[in-house]
């Protein structure tokens, strides 16, 4: 973490919240060993200059590499007679095959014959549409049947149906493996604690880093491919689950309790059914988290969309990259809208807005659309131009050669303009920031980084800091380390400054937030190999390209997180503040940033981890450092090592990184008497691709 | 209140699909696809699992060795797309038959044809791969001394980027791909630093906008390659190769060799006796046939009708190979 930003905070936070006398003491105080450890770190960097920097060669191993290099073998040796291959993971990976090939058989494409689906396009849109009515309302009904509509104007029915297939599988077992996981980390405290490091592992840890051995324990085929999704859809899962169960207020629980009900009762009649509308929100995030593996899963051999992204990637073709990609945002989405209206459905009564239509009259409705579902699907399966999207109306190819001109035409008149920001962000701000990381010695930095984290959290964080840096010292990477630290800080400035900015504007204005909320939701769910190749062409193979891809991707969630923490401020206070005679800039600087504090810090912290996601894609447009460790683990078997080593070193900084900045996110200076807590999904709930 | 709950939502519409899966399971009979499922008359050959690695030239022979064994044959042809090293994995589980174009990978090869046996090599593909250190054509042409690796270090200013620091920069790719280069500058005392662009897409577009912007650059390169047909790139000459120069690997101070491209099939399949294992092990064309198959598939042709074209345009070639 770099204190001269948490230092700006801090001084920042102590100007503008003048605090009474007796509660001065605190900040005060950590503002001085924030100061000293700026001041450390300024001296070991002029006198210790480039000693112990522990740098390592992209090219070379060290001896802990190597071993880890064993592992491909070793497996392959196992896997035909290892009891735990032969009865655990053999047999889960046949179950989840048959599940997964069940309904990419309906929905996308059956192994015999003319390879049609069970059900045609036709019936295919009007069942899902009618699920999405059941579940949620007309609304989001009519957005369904538009966009698998639009998939197939897309010339791309058959791989979202493909994309579909998996993305359902995936959230199924999920569900199955996530709710009841989810349950027991609401309910017990120790296996709360015990779960949630290896929950954040699942999600920081890069998923090039185990794609590979997924491959080769579960085969290459639609198994590996759902099972990596699950490793990073049910973490989001099961951590809202535990937080509904845990949500529940204190005197309904003693109510139920002082009536005698033991304790299953309690979590089957009141604890599960209160939680439900937050367990329906895990499933929506899980769903997001499915749907942003699908390029990534494409490097498996999984079918569908990813694979159309992936395969455009390698011939440069960004057309077709964005014709792939749209559907993918689109999907997204809809899924997203779908699942959230189930979660307001899953509110209880009192809470929801009635619906206009009288719960008779939709029931009736519900049944009607059913048997006409049934009529359609029946017609699906028999007459072709209900199966297959007919070939004739499609805008895919205008979609695409209407891209790649527009991406050509940007290319070329702004490639200057630019090349030469890149190069002032580059020289100005990343070069000797990089220089000030990776040629400190490292236990200068160790020193820094322990009194950053004894002023924000005491001693509990200073050990764990303190484990996190050695383990990165430990697995031979500390210099690759920094230089990931570098480009990740200054894409988190970057977008804290987007965040602010648009997160005030459109705080202040709802019709810019209705305006900006979908482009934002593109930024998040368009896979990011869409978007390389453009800024190769606008940025070059440089650390700079990649800082971008990370903003492009990370200040979405910042800007969100701010704009709901400036509506979340009392409008009474800023009408006070404008009765008063204050001008915006005034109500803004005085007013409503103060008061939204919180999502500031929130904002850094979920800036930040977005950021770290990105780090193995950026490796893929320049970034070097710890993502081109990864990718190259995952290319070449002699690399495997190391790039395990790499996805490891990730995960130590980016929980470093998190409890650092939620810790100085939430010590509120002044004590208030409700500090919120940091929310239960602090890890990204969208991926890198 | 629990009337509301949201599973009295689902129950109906899981109940409904179920319904829509028993009403399908009853009238299946009628599907289109089951009627048509009969005609396989052509099924003699059986499936062939072709892994799809991620370079368009390797697309380009994937795309003629299918559309042959699929059109001729009359075998069923299931492309994977894999990386390299994935898709000698899938040698060992059965996934994988073909491996079309393979890059050296000698630590695979030992692992898989020597230790495990459950790989072979069929022969050279007709194409050689060249590796070796590139500039854009205009720089070679307004400095043609820089095709030297001696004159290389009066460059070094001139290729100096923002992310090679002091140094001049030499641009790498994929880390997949097979690289001297770092031993390179090391033993031939450049003064350059390595820098890893980290992908074909990210090298690729440097060279085409050094060409077109007229900007210095010097990187990492290969043919056969689809894209020197759009720019050609000029090869900068290292020290030759000579047998055994690179021998250790810490201290290369000499070209890349010439790598004979081969293919990789399963022994499973090799000893099937399917005619497209005989198809594979004969499949052999030349660097520009792949090219010009490779820049069709570049210009947004599918590849299958790619294939169809070259495939019709050298019937006698094609005829030779299922001898």
């Amino acid at each position: 973490m770099s204190t001269t930003v948490i230092e700006a905070e801090e001084t920042a936070r102590t100007e503008i919240s003048p605090s009474p006398e007796s509660q001065r003491r605190r900040p005060s105080r950590r503002v001085v060993l924030l100061g000293s450890a700026a001041l450390i770190w300024l001296l070991g960097f002029l006198f210790l200059h480039g000693t112990a920097t522990l740098a390592l060669p992209t090219s070379e191993l060290t001896d802990l590499h190597r071993t880890l290099n064993h592992f491909n073998s070793w497996v392959a040796s196992n896997r035909s007679d290892n009891p735990v291959f032969l009865y655990l993971l053999s047999p889960l990976r046949t179950g989840v095959d048959a599940v997964a090939n069940a309904f990419m058989a309906i929905f996308a494409a059956s192994p015999t014959g003319l390879r049609l689906p069970e059900i045609g396009w036709l019936g295919t849109v009007a069942l899902l549409g009618w699920i999405a009515w059941a579940v949620g309302n007309a609304r989001v009904a009519l957005l369904t049947v538009a966009a698998f509509t639009f998939f197939g104007l897309q010339g791309l029915f058959v791989e979202a149906a493909y994309t579909f297939a998996l993305v359902l599988t995936a959230v199924l077992l999920s569900l199955c493996v996530g709710i009841p996981l989810g349950v027991l980390a609401g309910i017990s405290n120790r296996f709360e604690k015990a779960v949630t490091p290896v929950l954040d592992f699942m999600q920081i840890l890069p998923s090039f880093v185990y794609l590979a051995p997924l491959a080769l324990v579960f085969l290459i085929g639609p198994a590996s491919a759902v099972i990596a999704t699950v490793i990073y859809a049910a973490p989001p899962i099961i951590r809202l689950t535990a937080h509904g169960i845990r949500g529940i207020p204190e005197n309904t629980r003693e109510a139920s309790d002082s009536l005698g009900t033991t304790a299953l009762q309690r979590l089957f009649t009141l604890q599960i059914p209160m939680a439900r509308r937050t367990i329906v929100m895990g499933i929506n995030q899980g769903t997001m988290a499915a749907l942003s593996m699908v390029t990534i899963a494409a490097l498996i051999a999984a079918p569908g969309l990813g694979q159309v992204v992936v395969r455009a990637l390698q011939s440069l073709d960004v057309g077709t990259a964005v014709n792939a990609g749209l559907s993918i945002v689109l999907m997204a989405i809809t899924l997203d809208r779908v699942t959230t209206a189930a979660s307001e459905r899953a509110k209880p009564k009192t809470q929801r807005r009635q619906s206009k239509l009288p719960r008779r009259l939709r029931t009736i409705l519900l049944v009607v659309g059913f048997a006409v579902v049934v009529v359609l699907v029946q017609l699906s399966r028999t007459v072709l131009w209900a199966a297959q999207f007919p070939k004739d109306v499609n805008f895919g190819p205008a979609i695409v050669s209407g891209v790649a001109e527009a991406s050509g035409w940007i290319q070329t008149h702004f490639s200057l303009l630019t090349e030469t920001f890149r190069e002032g962000m580059t020289v100005s701000l990343l070069n000797p920031f990089q220089t000030f990381l990776t040629d400190t010695p490292f236990f200068i930095l160790f020193a820094v980084l322990a009194l950053a984290a004894y002023a924000f959290g005491g001693w509990k964080l200073t050990a764990l800091v303190l484990a996190c840096l050695a383990a990165i010292a430990y697995l031979g990477l500390w210099g690759d380390a920094m230089v990931t630290l570098a480009s990740t800080l200054v894409a988190t400035v970057i977008v804290m400054l987007l965040g602010v900015v648009f997160g005030v504007a459109m705080g202040r204005s709802k019709r810019l937030d209705n305006f900006l909320r979908p482009i934002l939701d593109a930024g998040q769910t368009l896979p990011s190999f869409v978007y390389l190749v453009p800024f190769l062409g606008l940025f070059g193979a440089t650390r700079f390209t990649a800082i971008v891809a990370g903003v492009i991707y990370a200040a979405p969630a910042a800007i969100k997180i701010m704009a709901d923490g400036i509506t979340g401020v009392s409008p009474t206070v800023v009408e006070a503040a404008v009765s008063s005679g204050s001008t915006p800039w005034q109500v803004i600087t005085k007013v409503q940033l103060p008061m939204a504090r919180k999502s500031l810090g929130l904002a850094a912290n979920q800036g930040l981890i977005y950021v770290l996601a990105m780090v193995v894609v950026g490796a893929l447009v320049g970034a070097g450092g710890l993502g081109y460790d990864v990718v190259g683990g995952f290319v070449q078997s002699s690399l495997f090592g190391k790039g395990l080593a790499a996805g490891l070193a990730i995960v130590f900084l980016g929980i470093l990184l998190d409890r650092i900045t939620q810790a100085a996110a939430f010590a509120a200076p002044t004590r208030s008497p409700h500090t919120a807590k940091p929310t239960p999904n602090s890890v990204p709930n969208t991926k890198e691709a | 209140m629990r009337r509301t709950s949201v599973m009295k939502r689902l129950v109906p519409a899981l109940a409904g699909a179920a319904a829509t899966a028993l009403l399908l399971a009853g009238c299946g009979g009628s599907s289109l696809n089951q009627a048509a499922a009969g005609d396989s008359s052509k099924a003699s050959c059986g499936t062939v699992n072709v892994a799809l690695n991620a370079w368009v030239g390797y697309t380009a022979n994937a795309a003629v060795y299918s559309y042959v064994a699929k059109d001729k044959l009359g075998c069923t042809v299931v492309q994977k797309d894999l990386n390299e090293q994935i898709a000698w994995q899938g040698f060992g589980s059965g996934e994988v038959d073909v491996i079309i174009e393979n890059w050296g990978h000698a630590d695979l090869a030992k692992q898989y044809i020597t230790d495990q046996g459950v790989a072979v090599d069929a022969g050279p593909t007709g194409n050689k791969g060249r590796i070796g250190w590139y500039v854009p054509p205009w720089l070679a042409k307004a400095h043609p001394d820089i095709l030297d690796s001696k004159n290389l270090n009066k460059y070094a200013s001139l290729l100096k980027t923002s992310e090679s620091g002091d140094k001049g920069q030499l641009l790498d790719g994929d880390p997949a791909f097979v690289t001297n280069d770092e031993a390179l500058v090391k033993n031939l005392n450049l003064d350059y630093k390595v820098v890893y662009s980290g992908s074909e897409a990210s090298l690729i577009q440097s060279f085409r906008a050094a060409e077109k912007n007229k900007t210095p650059l010097l990187g990492y390169f290969y043919e056969p390659q689809w894209f020197l047909a759009e720019v050609p790139l000029a090869k900068v000459n290292l020290p030759a190769w000579t047998k055994g120069c690179d021998a250790d690997p810490e201290k290369i101070a000499c070209d890349y060799p010439d790598y004979i491209l081969n293919k990789i099939i399963s022994k499973k399949f090799a000893d099937s006796g399917s005619p497209a294992a005989k198809l594979a092990k004969a499949f052999s064309w030349t660097n520009a046939d792949q090219d010009s198959v490779a820049t069709d598939i570049q210009k947004g042709m599918k590849p299958e009708a790619a294939a169809k074209k070259w495939v019709d345009a050298h019937p006698e070639q094609v005829a030779a190979w299922l001898k």
